[in-house]
């Protein structure tokens, strides 16, 4: 029997590898995969305890979780493209129109 | 105290896992990025077996490491990012407050489990987690956000093609 915390702990260190990922770097598309580990560290946490409490509520969640994470990778993939098409870059610290210049 | 057979798989899966999402955060370019998550997402899947959440495993290889990665994969191409390597670094202090805060959680979630580590997991039936299980929580208890999820599907579908297509 796996003791649960190891599961819990390993989600965490997923989620921070993720976390750093979103916070260093600067290529969009890099940053959203980072955003996708995020999320599936949030999912091994929830079934780390549906398996521990027993309850089916859990896969119900992740299952949703899975389905969000598609929707948000088609428009955030999109969204990409359409920076992509008018200024000819993904690197996030270029895409600073609505910033307040200095 | 020997480890079981169940804690062996455990470790087989888990250190690859952080491996590969290690890569996906240190690679330059972004193809190798997303050839380093379709594996972690593959092991990933393989420690969802370990908690028996069978449907959650297949869901897993099927929508993530399929069609997920496919759209990233296609998105790269069309992009033609493949090659280029030269990637250039946040400003050392993000860096740095990236690291420290990732520890910081990592650290809190060690200290906020201890307790739950002698806590006994409840022993579940043999069906657990296998397709009648979950579909039948889906259709009965769950079946307003399932329906819900179908709608933001459609959204995401139709949001996609607008903001990406030049002319509708």
């Amino acid at each position: 029997m796996v003791p649960v915390n190891w599961f819990l702990v390993l989600a965490a260190l997923l989620f921070g590898i993720g976390l750093i990922g979103v916070l260093t770097k600067r290529n969009a598309l890099i940053v959203m995969m980072c955003v996708e580990l995020m999320l599936n560290a949030a999912n091994l946490t929830f079934l780390a305890f549906a398996r521990q409490q027993g309850a089916i509520g859990g896969h119900a969640i992740a299952f949703f979780v899975i389905a969000v994470a598609a929707a948000e990778a088609a428009v955030g993939l999109a969204i990409i493209i359409a920076i992509f098409r008018t200024r000819g870059t993904v690197n996030m610290d270029e895409v600073r129109e609505l910033r307040d210049e200095v | 105290m020997s480890p079981t057979a169940e804690q062996i798989t455990f470790a087989v899966f888990a250190v690859p896992l952080l491996l590969t999402a290690i890569g996906v955060v240190v690679s330059k370019s972004p193809m190798y990025a997303a050839m380093n998550l379709v594996a972690a997402f593959f092991f990933l899947a393989g420690i969802y077996v370990l908690l028996s959440a069978h449907l959650i495993a297949f869901m897993q290889i099927l929508v993530y490491a399929g069609a997920v990665m496919v759209l990233f994969l296609f998105v790269i191409m069309l992009l033609n990012l493949g090659g280029g390597g030269e990637e250039q670094e946040r400003p050392k202090a993000m860096q740095v407050l990236g690291v420290a805060g990732a520890f910081a959680l990592v650290l809190l979630v060690g200290y906020a489990t201890r307790e739950v580590m002698n806590a006994d997991s409840a022993v579940v039936p043999a069906d657990f987690g296998t397709v009648k299980a979950v579909g039948r929580a889906l259709f009965t208890q769950y079946l307003l956000p399932f329906e819900a999820t179908s709608l933001l599907l459609l959204v995401a579908i139709v949001g996609a093609v607008v903001v990406a297509k030049e002319k509708i």
